[in-house]
């Protein structure tokens, strides 16, 4: 049995209790709301897209300790980005989650840095949704933003 | 008389299983409950000996599964103290009872202005049916609030009800455990000239049940919440309402004639169950009826106020300040299911400490979310006690949220 070390990596806990870029951004960043509706977690994602660069992220909400380090977790690693190398972080990560839905490749040269700590969610399938609502919710608000 | 756990926690296989070498300690009946011997033998054999269609063969294999079939009609008439076993309509489960109910007769009675009034504790099932309505016909909903123990503010209940056409309300809040005073509500409701429908899924299967001494209009309850199996709900409304009732879902069985330019509804209670329902299920619901009037449901109901008690006195003393349970503090006025916030936890991660010493309970919004967003939380942690929990269980769920604390 996969044990709760593997879920709640230090790291992970870290991001929890100090979470990065958590907030609002005024326009004209835009912004899009992803729920979970089996268990009610809520959050926002601000972006702010200037001549194709993410120059600014940030989220809000509340969730349990694997939605909010895994959206503060995206938000270091996608800030200051062009959004086709943000793109291709979100179907890495979506990947390692395996939910990547489309066929694509995966870049395997991407680093996603602490973003791995979130491997051991796999192990625990219903926190899957959990570890990736931020990142939906990032796609959503890249797509209100014209990207 | 006093229940005998013991003795009952050996009718309930699963009880036993061992999981990583640990017992399982489920805390989950509110969600939905175990099923005891009884009621997987009546499923079994009749699916290994008896298993035919009802209602329209003349085969003897097919007529007793029709009086197996009725049989648990007849039970349940009688476990509600219903007048007639008739008015007793099985559905798919109790979220479709309210549906039908509400979307049948709100079609059928309701216009553009008319109104309902709901409370704040309700489950989606008597929310989002009457939202349709709301966009269908353009009636309008009003809603009674709750007091800061999780009881309803009956204070203005007269004059909330003027006007009001249905009054559809919760008999138990599958959140806050809170046991509504339900024949207080119906003559209110029926003072006032509106329907009194009541959503029973919680209280059904923790205390005795009287449609009658109610005065209610129409009961929906489940039959996995009871001990039975899942895929069955039961309707029960008083026969003058279900006949002038127009028919929910057609097809099959609800017919008493079907031409090229119409067709006419079966008698009671055919005319609300179209198509092949579950039939096994049904047939071991009967099980689960019997086997919960044996032990006596106000035994149940002794029971549960005795956890009740236990509960909220152990956590309470063990954790002071950092534990916040929802709900009336009174374990008579209410049952043995407690929403709760630990420490700051939240409720998800909770429940993933609490998996690692099996300990079951549910994490979420409980198909409740203008509750919880009254509450002021989007999710809370819900351990809840049904006749086969005992007080050493709630202390390994204390022991277990302790260990919660080392991870946050």
């Amino acid at each position: 049995m996969a044990g709760l070390e593997d879920l709640y990596r230090e790291i992970i806990l870290d991001h929890y209790r100090t979470p990065r870029n958590r907030g609002e951004l005024d326009a004209p960043a835009v912004s899009a709301e992803g729920h979970n509706p089996l268990c009610g977690d809520e959050i926002r994602i601000f972006v702010d897209v200037q001549d194709g660069v993410v120059t600014d992220v940030r989220f809000n909400g509340s969730g349990c300790s694997i939605s909010q380090s895994s959206a503060s977790m995206m938000t270091s690693a996608i800030k200051g980005k062009p959004v086709d190398q943000v793109k291709a972080i979100v179907k890495k990560f979506k990947s390692m989650m395996t939910v990547d839905e489309d066929e694509s490749p995966v870049d395997e040269s991407l680093n996603l840095g602490d973003l791995e700590a979130l491997q051991g969610v796999v192990k625990f399938p219903v926190r899957i949704k959990c570890a990736t609502l931020g990142w939906n919710t990032l796609l959503d608000a890249l797509t209100t933003a014209g990207q | 008389m006093s229940l005998d756990v013991a003795s009952i926690r050996k009718d309930f296989p699963v009880l036993h299983r061992l999981i990583n070498d640990k017992p399982l300690v489920y805390l989950d009946s509110a969600n939905t409950s175990q099923k005891p011997q009884v009621v997987i033998d009546a499923l079994a054999n009749f699916m290994a000996n008896g298993y035919a269609p009802i209602n329209r063969s003349a085969y003897q294999l097919a007529a007793e599964a029709t009086d197996l079939f009725e049989g648990t009609r007849t039970a349940l008439a009688k476990f509600i103290n219903a007048p007639k076993a008739h008015e007793v309509i099985f559905t798919k489960n109790a979220t479709e009872a309210l549906n039908l109910v509400i979307l049948s007769w709100g079609r059928a009675n309701m216009k553009a202005g008319d109104t309902v009034l709901l409370t704040h504790m309700e489950h989606h099932a008597n929310i989002v049916p009457w939202h349709m309505l709301v966009a269908e016909r353009g009636i309008q909903l009003r809603w009674i609030p709750l007091t800061s123990d999780g009881q309803l503010d009956l204070s203005n209940l007269d004059s909330l009800l003027q006007g009001v056409k249905v009054f559809s309300f919760t008999a138990m809040s599958n959140v806050l455990g809170t046991i509504n005073p339900v024949q207080q509500l119906c003559a209110a409701a029926h003072k006032a000239g509106a329907l009194a429908i009541v959503d029973a899924c919680q209280s059904v299967p923790h205390q005795l049940t009287d449609v009658q001494a109610w005065d209610a209009d129409f009961v929906t309850f489940s039959s996995h919440k009871m001990c039975g199996p899942s895929g069955v709900g039961v309707l029960w409304g008083r026969e003058a309402l279900l006949e002038a009732l127009p028919p929910f879902l057609g097809g099959g069985n609800m017919i008493a004639d079907v031409r090229l330019d119409g067709f006419t509804t079966a008698e009671l209670p055919a005319k609300f169950e179209a198509g092949t329902p579950a039939i096994a299920e049904v047939i071991a619901l009967g099980a689960a009826v019997r086997y919960l009037d044996n032990l006596g449901m106000a035994n149940i109901r002794r029971h549960e106020i005795e956890m009740s008690t236990y509960v909220l006195n152990s956590l309470t003393e063990r954790f002071g300040d950092d534990i916040t349970i929802h709900g009336p503090t009174n374990p008579e006025l209410r049952g043995a299911t407690f929403s709760f916030a630990f420490r700051g936890i939240h409720p998800h991660d909770l429940s993933q400490v609490l998996d690692q010493s099996n300990v079951c309970v549910r994490a979420g919004h409980h198909c409740a979310k203008p509750l919880m967003r009254i509450l002021g939380a989007n999710a809370t942690a819900r351990a809840s006690f049904y006749l086969y929990n005992t007080q050493q269980e709630a202390d390994m769920l204390a022991d277990a949220l302790d260990s919660a604390s080392d991870i946050f």
